[in-house]
């Protein structure tokens, strides 16, 4: 290859090495997708679509952090953080996919607000921007990767095949997200008094969405066996988060409920004021220019 | 005559070239079949971004050695662990200036413990074998590796965390 032109290698050749992540195979290639016997598939398909939107908003989220953490270590942190969960969304889009006849891609980038199933503590301004702080990034990434890591612990279990390998393989990933969370907020709850401030700031900001991420949703009773009832998982995540907050000498905030619109949240479809904005720069380039790659 | 099983275990890795996929642990199975061969890898992290360039990879090696008609495979479980990157590629990792990871060993059930401090391992630093060493950060360069750093010879390196 010669690097006369950079865009040369661009344009094909057997050592097309510009970048990584150029023309994605489907991310389940080569795995055993068979779906159990009675399992109700559109459910399924919904299930997926709540778990994959969960990591694929959250995972924009995070990389908006790219280039603008406090020091350069937390940049790469928070971008691999977001790499793993893009990863785990891939996988739960194409699942979802199966059943829905649509690519990953088309159910990323050409799905309108209202399909979206993601819980609202995935997609709420916790910064870099005005919206938000890095400490309530920190308490986001607490609640959530507890959360979520407490979900794929039992979903090991799950009667799919698919999403029992996903819980697997994510679950490793979740603990390290956990873990560095963790040790974030006791560094700053244990820090200075203004980073002791401003972590109880972010936890207070985050806690109202607490509740919705334990709420059983229909197409979760709908999938005995399958699904995991996120109800399930309120008392080892409180344990864990009142570890934490315990050894960081927080408070744990009073606990108040996000509103709802008519008794619906993320896994309705129904999002905050932020959910149009991210997707807005999310969908953007694939919308302008359908089937851009580079 | 080179077997398709020895073509694919030669292929490198893209992100860590001192090891070969069959040292990392992620090639699982090569297998021939009315003439195709049909090759299975497993993923690091469930984003690695390396994993298309693998199958990319192994496809043009195992065209050059003439077989022409191969399909890659990519399985999920059991997921991959860091406990199957070989004993020669742990050399390999040592002598490159990557500290590679210690062993782990099965993963038992229920709920996974919490860490409030980052795990005492004791990790030798590759250039000069002193075991005074410290994390400076647990995600690195590729997400399989985190970034320590050497109190003796005070040179940072990298090292294959454990999962």
């Amino acid at each position: 290859m010669s690097f006369d032109n950079a865009y040369e290698s661009l344009l094909g050749g057997e050592d097309a090495h510009w970048a990584f992540g150029t023309g994605f195979s489907e991310a389940l290639s080569g795995v055993n997708r068979e779906f159990p016997a009675g399992v109700d598939k559109d459910a399924l398909a919904a299930y997926c679509l709540m778990l994959g939107d969960d990591a694929l908003i959250y995972s924009q989220r995070l990389s908006e952090w790219c280039s603008r953490a406090p020091e350069l270590e937390e940049d790469i942190a928070l971008a691999n953080i977001a790499l793993d969960l893009l990863g785990q969304a891939r996988m739960l889009l194409t699942r979802a996919g199966e059943v829905l006849g649509r690519t990953e891609d088309e159910l990323a980038y050409l799905r309108d607000e209202r399909e979206f199933r993601n819980v609202h503590l995935a997609e709420i301004d916790c910064g870099p921007g005005p919206g938000g702080d890095f400490a309530a990034t920190i308490a986001r990434l607490l609640v959530f990767s507890s959360w979520r890591l407490a979900l794929f612990s039992r979903l090991r279990g799950s009667a799919d095949p698919v999403l029992k390998a996903i819980a697997e393989k994510g679950l490793k990933e979740l603990a390290y997200h956990r873990d560095h969370a963790a040790q974030w907020t006791v560094r700053l709850g244990d820090g200075t008094d203004e980073s002791h401030r401003r972590m109880q700031a972010g936890l207070e900001r985050v806690w109202p969405f607490l509740d919705e991420l334990f709420a059983t949703h229909q197409v979760e009773a709908a999938l005995q066996g399958v699904a995991v009832d996120p109800a399930s998982l309120r008392s080892e995540v409180d344990g864990v988060l009142e570890a934490v907050l315990s050894a960081a000498g927080l408070t744990r905030p009073r606990d108040t409920k996000a509103a709802r619109v008519a008794g619906r949240a993320g896994r309705d479809g129904v999002h905050t004021e932020t959910m149009g904005y991210l997707l807005a720069e999310m969908q953007h380039l694939h919308r302008s220019l359908p089937g851009a790659v580079w | 005559m080179t077997t398709a099983l020895e073509v694919a275990s030669a292929v490198r890795d893209p992100e860590l070239p001192v090891l070969t996929l069959a040292d990392l642990g992620v090639l699982r199975e090569v297998s021939e079949q009315d003439g195709r061969v049909v090759v299975t890898i497993t993923p690091t992290y469930s984003g690695c971004p390396a994993i298309d360039e693998m199958g990319a990879d192994l496809r043009r090696s195992l065209a050059k050695a003439g077989f022409e008609a191969v399909e890659v495979r990519l399985s999920l479980s059991p997921a991959w662990t860091t406990d199957w990157i070989s004993d020669e590629g742990r050399e390999k990792l040592a002598q490159a200036g990557i500290a590679p990871p210690s062993r782990i060993g099965p993963v038992a059930a229920g709920p996974v413990p919490l860490n409030l401090v980052p795990p005492s391992r004791q990790v030798a630093c590759p250039q000069c074998g002193s075991p005074n060493t410290q994390e400076i950060s647990r995600f690195g360069s590729t997400a399989c590796k985190a970034l320590r750093r050497c109190h003796a010879c005070a040179e940072p390196f990298e090292h294959v965390k454990e999962i």
